[in-house]
Order: C-alpha cells, then sequence, then structure tokens
C-alpha cells in the first residue's frame, strides 16, 4: 500500500482542517503518514493543495504521483489532473462541471440538507474514508478528539452522510499504531523545551513562526519567558541579554530577520555568550516566496557577522533530527561559549511524518557554568587565558564580590577594553583555539546506501527524506548508490566524504538552490569534485520520484 | 561602609560631564546598599557606554542603539539583579529608537539614565538627535536642518510611568533622582544633560546652568497632562526634577511564575518535565 492524495481548494475553504483529521485518522489506523503542504501566501483566495501519502512502511517524502485528487474547486483539479496516476480518481462537488469522467457527489447539497454549508468537506471526508476502507467509527472518534464541542456535532452527521455516498474501494487491515505525527518546527520546540530553554524571543516571520507559537502554548506551564520583540535585532540582543544573566535562550526567524541579527551575531561572538539561534529558511533573496523552501542561507549562515569568530552551524534533516539536535545546540553553545546556528527550511517546518516517540532521556543538560572554586585570582577574569580557549563562565549575581563583565570591544581578561596588541593577538587565538575542541564532537553526515557506491550522493538538510527514498528505490534495482547528509556542516567534517568520495566514479551534488553551496564547500576543504549537480530552486521541495527521474538521466 | 563600588580609570576628557554621573552612580548604588555583584550596567556604544569599565559592577557592554534590549533580557532571567542600562542620546535617540519606543510599551523593571550632551563625543562632534535646530557642528556646516527628539515628551507619549531629567553639574539632586528611578519598579527614564567640553560649544556648562530650572517641592507629578507640558518646556527654561511618576503594572510582574517564582535563571531544568506534551502528536 502506498497511496497520495491530493486536497486542493482556495486559502480559507478549510483544506487545513479537513487534511489534519484525514492524515489523524489514517495514522490511528496504523499507518506511515507523509503530508506534504504547499501553500501560497495570502489569507483567503489562491491556490492551496496538500497532499497526505500513507502506506505500511515509513514513508519520508511525497509522491510526485497521485492516486486521488479531492478538489474543492475546478482549480485544483486543472492544476495537478495531469500528476493523477492512470487509475486515479478525482473526487469533486456535483455543482462544479466538467467533461471528465470524475466522481460527482452531493456534498454541498448535503451539507445544506444539515443546515451548515461549512460541512460540505466533512461530507467529503465521510465518503473518502469509506472509499479507502477506514472505520466511520474511527473517523467519528478523531472528530470528536479535534474538533471543538460546538462544531463536532453537525460534522459528525456530516461524516455519516458522505460515508454512504461513495461505495467501497480497498480494505486495509487495521495496524497497531504507536506513533506520533509531528512537523519540524512543532519537533524543534519541543528539543528547546525539553534543553530547558527559558527565554525565547523573536519577530513573527514566515515560516519561522510557528516555533514561537508552540512554545507560547506551553510557556507558563514550563516558566518560559516568550517575548515578541519589536524586530530582530531586538530579539538576539535581548536572547544575549537573558543568556548572559545565565538562562538558556534561543531566537529564531527567517533569512530576512536572520540578516537583520547578524550585528549581535558578531556580539555574541566576541562577548563569547552561548545563544542558539535558527533559520528557517524560505526562498530568497529578500522577500522571495513566503510559503517556498530552499536551502540557499548555506553559505550566508556560515560566515553572517563582522569579524572573526567561531560557530557551529547544523542542519536539521528530519523532524527526529530537529528535536534532538536543539537540544544538543543548547549544550554545545553552553560548553563553547558560542552561537550554535540551526538551520532548517520551509519545507521541513511544515510537512507532518510519523514517527515514534521522541525519548526524552536521550536529552541531557549540561551547562558548563563556572562555580565559586572555578574563580582562582582575586577578581574574576571572565576572558582568562585556557589552553583550550575556554574561560570558566561565572553569571552575575552568584558570588559576593565578584562581577561579571562582558564587552563588545576588544577586550583583556577581565572584560575591559584593551587596545594592546599582544592582548589583542592573544585574545583572537583564546576564541579561535576553542575550535580543536568542538572539532572533535562534530558529527560525520549520515550515511545511506550501497557500501562503497560508484555513485555518492552528497547533500544536507532536508532534501534527507527525498533522497533517502531515492536511494532505497534505486538499490532495490541494484545500482550501487549511496548519500552523505550533512547535519553538522560547520566546522565542515571532511572524514566520511574523503574516505567516500575517493572509491566514488560519481559525487552527485542534490540542493535546494542555484549555486550549490555545498559543492562549494567540498571544492574548498576537500580536493574531491562533484561530478554531477542536481540543483532545485523553483521554491518546491524535491520528492523522492524527482531525484530517481533525474538521476536516471544522469546514471 | 559594606556596600562599596570600585572605580577604574576613565578615559573621558577632563571636565567631562560622565565624572559626576559616575560619582553619582556610585553614591546613588551605595546609599541604596545594593551590592556590586547584584547589579548589572548595560550599554551600547559612545563615551557615556564606557561606564562598566569604570566602575565595578557586573557589565554588558554592547552594540551601539542596542542597550535597552540585552538590559530587558538580563532582568527577565534574573529579577534578583538590579539593571541599569545606560547610553548616550545618540545610542538611545537615533540608533536604538525602535527599542527606545518599545522598552517603553513593555515597562520592565529597570532605570534607563541616558547622558544627553545633545552633540556625538565619540565619533567626534556630529550632531545627535537632540542638538538643536540651526546648530553647526563638524558634520552639519550650515547647522542640523531635523528637528531635535524631544525625549521626556517621547517617553510621556509612549506612557512612561517614570520620566525625570537631571543635570550633571548639580550631583546630589542626580544622585536622588537616580535612587528614585532605581527603586521605581518598571522602566524609569532618565535623561542627563551633560556638558561636552570638547564637541559642544553651544551647551556648556554654563548653558546648562542658565537654561534650567528645579520643579519645585509642591509640583504633582501625577498629572500628566502638566508633565507633558513641562516636557515640552525648553527656550523659556527646561525643568529638572520628576516630571512624571505613578504606579503602573510592570511586563515581568504579568509572568505569574516570574512574580511569584524563584528567578528564572534559578530553575532546575529536566528534559522529562516536557516528556508529556508527546501526548499531543498522538
Amino acid at each position: 500500500m502506498d497511496y497520495t492524495i491530493l486536497i486542493g481548494g482556495a486559502a480559507g475553504q478549510g483544506i487545513d482542517t479537513t487534511v489534519g483529521l484525514l492524515e489523524r485518522i489514517i495514522k490511528r489506523y496504523g499507518y506511515h503518514v507523509f503530508t506534504y503542504k504547499n501553500f501560497m501566501s495570502m489569507v483567503r483566495g489562491g491556490h492551496n493543495f496538500m497532499q497526505i501519502r500513507f502506506s505500511d512502511k515509513p514513508v519520508t517524502s511525497y509522491s510526485t504521483k497521485l492516486d486521488m485528487i479531492y478538489a474543492f474547486n475546478q482549480e485544483s483539479v486543472e492544476f495537478h489532473k495531469d500528476r493523477l496516476k492512470e487509475d486515479g480518481v478525482v473526487i469533486l462537488d456535483k455543482n462544479i462541471s466538467t467533461d471528465e469522467d470524475y466522481i460527482y457527489l452531493p456534498l454541498v447539497e448535503t451539507a445544506k440538507s444539515l443546515n451548515n454549508d461549512k460541512v460540505a468537506s466533512s461530507v467529503g471526508l465521510g465518503a473518502i474514508l469509506n472509499y479507502l476502507g477506514l472505520p466511520l467509527e474511527l473517523g467519528k472518534k478523531v472528530l470528536e478528539d479535534e474538533l471543538a464541542p460546538k462544531i463536532f456535532e453537525v460534522n459528525r452527521q456530516a461524516l455519516e452522510r458522505g460515508y454512504e455516498l461513495l461505495e467501497r474501494k480497498y480494505n486495509i487491515d487495521k495496524r497497531e499504531d504507536n506513533n506520533i505525527l509531528i512537523n519540524g518546527n512543532q519537533a524543534l520546540a519541543l528539543g528547546a523545551i525539553a534543553a530547558g530553554c527559558k527565554y525565547y524571543c523573536g519577530y513573527p516571520m514566515t515560516p519561522s513562526s510557528s516555533v514561537m507559537t508552540y512554545i507560547a502554548k506551553h510557556a507558563n506551564e514550563m516558566r518560559i519567558v516568550v517575548d515578541q520583540i519589536e524586530d530582530e535585532v531586538g530579539a538576539l540582543n535581548m536572547a544575549l541579554g537573558a543568556s548572559y544573566a545565565g538562562v538558556r535562550a534561543m531566537t529564531g526567524s527567517s533569512g530576512g530577520g536572520f540578516a537583520l541579527m547578524v550585528e549581535a551575531l558578531s556580539l555574541a561572538g566576541i562577548i563569547e555568550t552561548p545563544i542558539v539561534v535558527f533559520n528557517a529558511q524560505r526562498t530568497g533573496p529578500a522577500t522571495g516566496f513566503a510559503t517556498r523552501t530552499e536551502q540557499a542561507d548555506l553559505r550566508f549562515m556560515i560566515h553572517a557577522g563582522h569579524g572573526e569568530f567561531l560557530r557551529m552551524v547544523i542542519a536539521l534533516r528530519s523532524p527526529e533530527d530537529a528535536f534532538y539536535q536543539t537540544a544538543r545546540a543548547f549544550n554545545l553553545a553552553d560548553k563553547y561559549q558560542i552561537p550554535v546556528l540551526l538551520m532548517t527550511e520551509e519545507y521541513l517546518t511544515n510537512y507532518n511524518i510519523t514517527h515514534e516517540p521522541f525519548d526524552f532521556s536521550k536529552i541531557t543538560i549540561e551547562r558548563h557554568l563556572a562555580t565559586e572554586s572555578d574563580v582562582t585570582e582575586e577578581r574574576y577574569k571572565r576572558y582568562k587565558f585556557t589552553e583550550n580557549g575556554i574561560s570558566p563562565r561565572l553569571i552575575p549575581g552568584q558570588i559576593k564580590g565578584q562581577v561579571v563583565l562582558v564587552d563588545s570591544h576588544e577586550h583583556n581578561e577581565y572584560g575591559n577594553i584593551d587596545e594592546d596588541a599582544d592582548n589583542r593577538v592573544k585574545m583572537v587565538d583564546k576564541r579561535a583555539r576553542k575550535i580543536d575542541s568542538l572539532k572533535e564532537e562534530i558529527q560525520e553526515p549520515w550515511f545511506i546506501g550501497s557500501d562503497s557506491p560508484e555513485n555518492l550522493i552528497v547533500c544536507w538538510g532536508a532534501t534527507y527524506g527525498a533522497v533517502k527514498e531515492a536511494v532505497n528505490r534505486l538499490n532495490e534495482k541494484g545500482l550501487s548508490i549511496g548519500a552523505l547528509i550533512y547535519g553538522d556542516i560547520w566546522p565542515f567534517p571532511t572524514n566520511k566524504l574523503n574516505e567516500l568520495g575517493r572509491n566514488a566514479k560519481r559525487i552527485i551534488d542534490i540542493e535546494h538552490n542555484s549555486t550549490g553551496q555545498l559543492e562549494s564547500l567540498i571544492k574548498e576543504f576537500t580536493d574531491l569534485k562533484c561530478t554531477d549537480r542536481i540543483l532545485k530552486y523553483d521554491g518546491r521541495p524535491l520528492s523522492g520520484d524527482e531525484i530517481v527521474q533525474r538521476l536516471d538521466l544522469l546514471i | 561602609m559594606t556596600c562599596e563600588y570600585k572605580l577604574y580609570n576613565p578615559t573621558w576628557c577632563p571636565g567631562c560631564g560622565n565624572y559626576m554621573i559616575r560619582d553619582a552612580l556610585k553614591q546613588a548604588l551605595e546609599e541604596l546598599d545594593i551590592e556590586p555583584h547584584n547589579a548589572v550596567i548595560v550599554t551600547g556604544i559612545g563615551q557615556a557606554a564606557k561606564m562598566p569599565h569604570y566602575i565595578g559592577a557586573n557589565g554588558f557592554n554592547g552594540l551601539h542603539g542596542r542597550a535597552l534590549p540585552p538590559g530587558i533580557g538580563v532582568k527577565l532571567a534574573n529579577k534578583e539583579l538590579t539593571v541599569i542600562v545606560e547610553s548616550g542620546d545618540g545610542d538611545t535617540y537615533g540608533e536604538g529608537g525602535n527599542h527606545f519606543i518599545h522598552a517603553i510599551r513593555r515597562n520592565v523593571n529597570i532605570a534607563h539614565f541616558v547622558h544627553d550632551n545633545q552633540i556625538y563625543g565619540l565619533t567626534k562632534g556630529q550632531g545627535s538627535p537632540t542638538t538643536a535646530r540651526g546648530q553647526k557642528t563638524t558634520l552639519q556646516f550650515d547647522g542640523v536642518k531635523l528637528e531635535p527628539v524631544k525625549p521626556l515628551a517621547l517617553s510621556l507619549t509612549m506612557g512612561a510611568g517614570f520620566v525625570a531629567r537631571g543635570f550633571s553639574g548639580d550631583k546630589a539632586h542626580l544622585v536622588n533622582l537616580m535612587k528614585e528611578a532605581i527603586t521605581y519598579n518598571g522602566y524609569a527614564h532618565l535623561d542627563i544633560f551633560q556638558p561636552c567640553v570638547v564637541w559642544n560649544k553651544i551647551n556648556t556648562f554654563r548653558w546648562y546652568k542658565d537654561h534650567t530650572y528645579y520643579l519645585p517641592d509642591y509640583y504633582d507629578y501625577t498629572d500628566y497632562e502638566n508633565a507633558y507640558k513641562k516636557a515640552l518646556e525648553w527656550d523659556d527654561g527646561i525643568p529638572l526634577g520628576i516630571l512624571y511618576k505613578v504606579e503602573k503594572d510592570t511586563y515581568d510582574d504579568s509572568f505569574d511564575f516570574i512574580k511569584n517564582g524563584e528567578p528564572l535563571v534559578d530553575a532546575e531544568l529536566n528534559p522529562m518535565d516536557a516528556e508529556k506534551y508527546m501526548k499531543e502528536f498522538y
């Protein structure tokens, strides 16, 4: 079983709710779900669609081919009918007229008979449940769990009526369901909460905002200050103030907002104050596409900031990865007293995927804060010269008689402005040599596929899911292919790449940008050369199907 | 004295108003018995912003225009700390204007001392947001063509609950204003006139002496409309003292867990506390 349903219509027609119900019903029936969401940047009108793919096996990408289109308007059929499989079906209201042999159902008419036009989508949902062989009782249960009590009853009736409208086509077995259904931003937010983030601030910007919203939902219970700031400039400066005072703090935005944080990122570098910042990349430059995806900020994240300072950049590859890496980022930021930058992307921020529940017991909290015994000198030195470059970090207000001074100027060990040439060199070197210990903690990219593959894919971040599907399918066909998927990407790890790259006949770079930014890093840090590239920058994510298709042309 | 602040040698010009402001700050903090490890001075960039280097308190010397945001972050993270944000007129009303406006709206319990010498000192004499219209500077050869910011009127308009003006030339008066601002529960805006002996030959010590007057004892600082009129007074004498002071709900206290809980910085962190949220995703 591997089935894809597209639900499309205008913004405001209730696609989101219908998809939310259907994907949960399928999940609770024990199937793996992958829901891809394609929005235009508007609140009403336009054309939006979502695709629910489900299977008895885990799915990590959306499918280009469609088994069913459930269209709320005619446009949704016209846009997508070319992707319909030969035996695919289209379901739409009988008031929408086309010459095609589609399934026309009295959705609006049935809704009207229930005195509520708005429940037409639930009538259609009922019809689809029966068609796919999903039990009505489960449907009603999910509606009850997910809908507000005052609208549940009429929607339940609509669902029941719809269930009678279409004959059963499939009989699928109930499977055990222990999975969660989650998207990348929810997972990132949960990772931050689990890590003990006590201060989150930001300025709303698509597609980053739902992280702030999710944390805000649990803020009072978890004692987290969630603060909407006047601008992103203020946000990072404020988060740095909170971190200096000793709490774990985070901010995030999309590319344009992150651009405004760059001045303060440089500040974080010189004051050596830990901070976690995420950039939910969208299509750029400037405003670009607010609701579409891209991986064009890699070089920007690596180099953002005036002057030279150490930072770590981690690309998030899946919701699961987002959860664990976000929590890890707080430990690394605390340990090395550096900014740790997380890169996610629009596609990852909101696709929904089933996954086994996250293991919170795997999360550790490592603060690396100095205590009284670490202060050996009479006057505390915030920037004490040490062998590994990491100075004992005291937070203000802890020890009577000791004060903590951080400074954006070049400073001496006490944190005081100091223009002495020798001190300058020593201080730059102190900050820089933290990289030696950090490098030992950098994780090599994930590897999937054939051992010592002839064809080696290199990619990073959220292209992971589609690449994984493509590699699996091509391995099954007997092709020697594997993929390295970068998560930790700065400082750039090269061991695995060198090892596998040397023996590969082809190295194929796959990225959502037009210039091959990962490829440029490979050129910079290894002697390897990418032989081929699949670069997509139309704002739409690659699917497993598309990668297989494009690799077929290459190999 | 149990509470004592150490002083370090400044690089300010001889005669700079910053010396007196620093001395007043030291005296105010000592008289309030706020020990150095419990005080944080947060600044931006400029001559005034060097304050944390010259007085032995905790210090966060950040970026130009960005003194308020980290100050707010510090206070929310650890309510036990006394936070004083200190910077110049260019830093606060120019580069940091947006933060200034919204810090007033947010009303976090911090004191904000603006060293207002009506000129840029560190960058050598350009017009600042409070330089008088028409005043010639090292950059504005034909005179400043912009209307000056009226800081106290601005903060009153934005809803500040504590608005005051001091003068570096009267230390005793300034110490009192600083103590009032520090102990005020909420955002306290204290604009401090100070002469810049090198770059501002108009607004000299003498000029401030001649152009200011003290608000009388009977002045009612709870009268908003009157305070606004006072904030606009300029050519016929500029009032010194507390123009406006009322009680207001603070942002800090709007978080029940801050108001009634331990400081956030003391919270025990346990990842398992968040595990319960998994249930939302089944």
